[in-house]
């Protein structure tokens, strides 16, 4: 996945891994990808992609769930 | 809005109930043979009438009949005919409920779920006029988008509640008025050219489009029935994110405007989000507190799977064989996702 979300009040963040699907983040501000590109987050939970098959990148948009190699 | 045309006596009974305030005829009985409620478009149509004296009501209707006693009863009446064939057409498929399994016991329903193949086809093959016809079926659902869950939220508690909390405050806006998924479907209907008003065409509607929107209001109305209106919702979160990438792909495809596939678009994103929030945040947690909820919530799961994918298999059945191309034949094989919108 890379990254990590950006808050001023890093201790409000709370991350849920969902098994074989994305990470589930509230609380923040945005997400800071590996690259540094900063993506605003405006919705209370943002699933962030952890499989990278993902076209929504750094969000995911349920392509995890596509059968491997497909 | 204004009231629908009457389809039979059922519903013809309900337009009349609704406007005059004396003593009506008793309701007339209901004909509807067992198993074949979802395909009854008179007894859909007057159901749907009595759910939205709930929602926004009727024009010339009386302001007070969403209480009568005399609608409440001819409510209950069709709602036990309803939810008889629901509980009937779903015993197959539902397993007996594991509440400590229940999100997979959910996915696993998903998982074998047929697809109707409905988002392919707007992807690739439909036209523009196929096109409007989807979006002005699926608009009487989405300019009143998640209001009937938000009837469930009051009979919800503790971590279950403050997730559908955060769910709908999303489908809401959240905070942003311009993000109000009701007004993003009302700009995808005028970038359509379509009438954005509420309820425009309710005479469209087929029974079993209908009987998706009043499932809906069926779980969520009734405290009893809260565990399948929960089930039903992540059901419908957890088959959103893939079909609207189609659905917005073949927007696109047929020539419309950028605020018709916004509407798709925005779905791509946050039901990706809201499929995990209700599945583990608003099921998970309302089982683990309520485990004798969890055989409800696999019913509400079903329900939509199946009702859902049925309005769509006839629409796509509708439009295959209104082609005479040599269009792939309807190929109902199970996928990871069941593509209901
Ligand atoms: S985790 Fe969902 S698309 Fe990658
Ligand atoms: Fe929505
Ligand atoms: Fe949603």
């Amino acid at each position: 996945m890379g990254g990590h979300p950006v808050s001023a009040h890093g201790d409000q963040v709370r991350t849920t891994k969902c098994p074989g699907g994305p990470l589930l983040v509230r609380g923040a501000e945005a997400w800071e990808d590996k690259d540094g590109e900063v993506h605003p987050v405006t919705r209370p939970v943002v699933a962030v992609c952890r499989c990278r098959r993902s076209e929504l990148l750094p969000w995911c948009d349920g392509s995890h769930k596509l059968p491997k190699g497909g | 809005m204004r009231l629908p045309k009457s389809r039979g006596p059922l519903s013809a009974w309900v337009r009349n109930a609704v406007t005059h305030p004396d003593p009506v005829d008793p309701l007339p009985p209901i004909t509807t043979a067992p198993g074949s409620s979802l395909d009854d478009d008179d007894l859909q149509l007057a159901l749907w009438m009595l759910y939205e004296l709930h929602y926004r009501g009727f024009d010339g209707a009386r302001d007070d009949s969403e209480w009568d006693h005399h609608l409440l009863r001819a409510r209950r009446e069709m709602e036990v005919v309803l939810e008889r064939d629901l509980r009937q057409i779903c015993r197959e498929q539902v397993p007996t409920a594991e509440p400590e399994r229940i999100v997979e016991q959910i996915e696993a329903l998903i998982a074998q779920s047929p697809d109707s193949g409905l988002a392919e086809f707007i992807e690739e093959h439909a036209d523009r006029a196929q096109v409007a016809e989807y979006l002005r079926l699926r608009s009487i659902y989405h300019l009143k988008e998640s209001d009937p869950q938000t009837f469930a939220l009051p009979r919800l508690t503790g971590r279950a509640k403050v997730a559908l909390a955060e769910l709908q405050y999303d489908e809401y806006g959240a905070g942003r008025p311009e993000m109000l998924h009701q007004d993003l479907f009302r700009a995808a209907l005028r970038g359509s050219g379509l009438s954005d008003e509420y309820g425009a065409y309710i005479d469209e509607l087929d029974a079993p489009t209908l009987a998706s929107n009043n499932v809906m209001s069926l779980f969520a109305l009734h405290r009893r029935l809260r565990g399948a209106s929960m089930g039903h919702l992540a059901v419908f979160e957890a088959t959103s994110s893939l079909p609207c990438r189609r659905i917005s792909r073949g927007i696109t495809r047929v020539g419309l405007p950028p605020e018709v596939s916004a509407y798709y678009d925005e779905h791509v994103e946050a039901d990706a989000a809201h499929e995990q929030v209700a599945l583990r945040d608003i099921c998970g947690e309302l089982v683990a507190a309520e485990p004798s909820l969890a055989d409800d919530v696999l019913l509400g799961a079903q329900v939509c799977l199946l009702v859902d994918g049925h309005a769509a298999s006839q629409l796509v059945q509708r439009w295959r064989s209104r082609r005479t191309s040599t269009l792939p034949g309807p190929t109902p094989e199970p996928r990871l996702w069941a593509v209901t919108r």
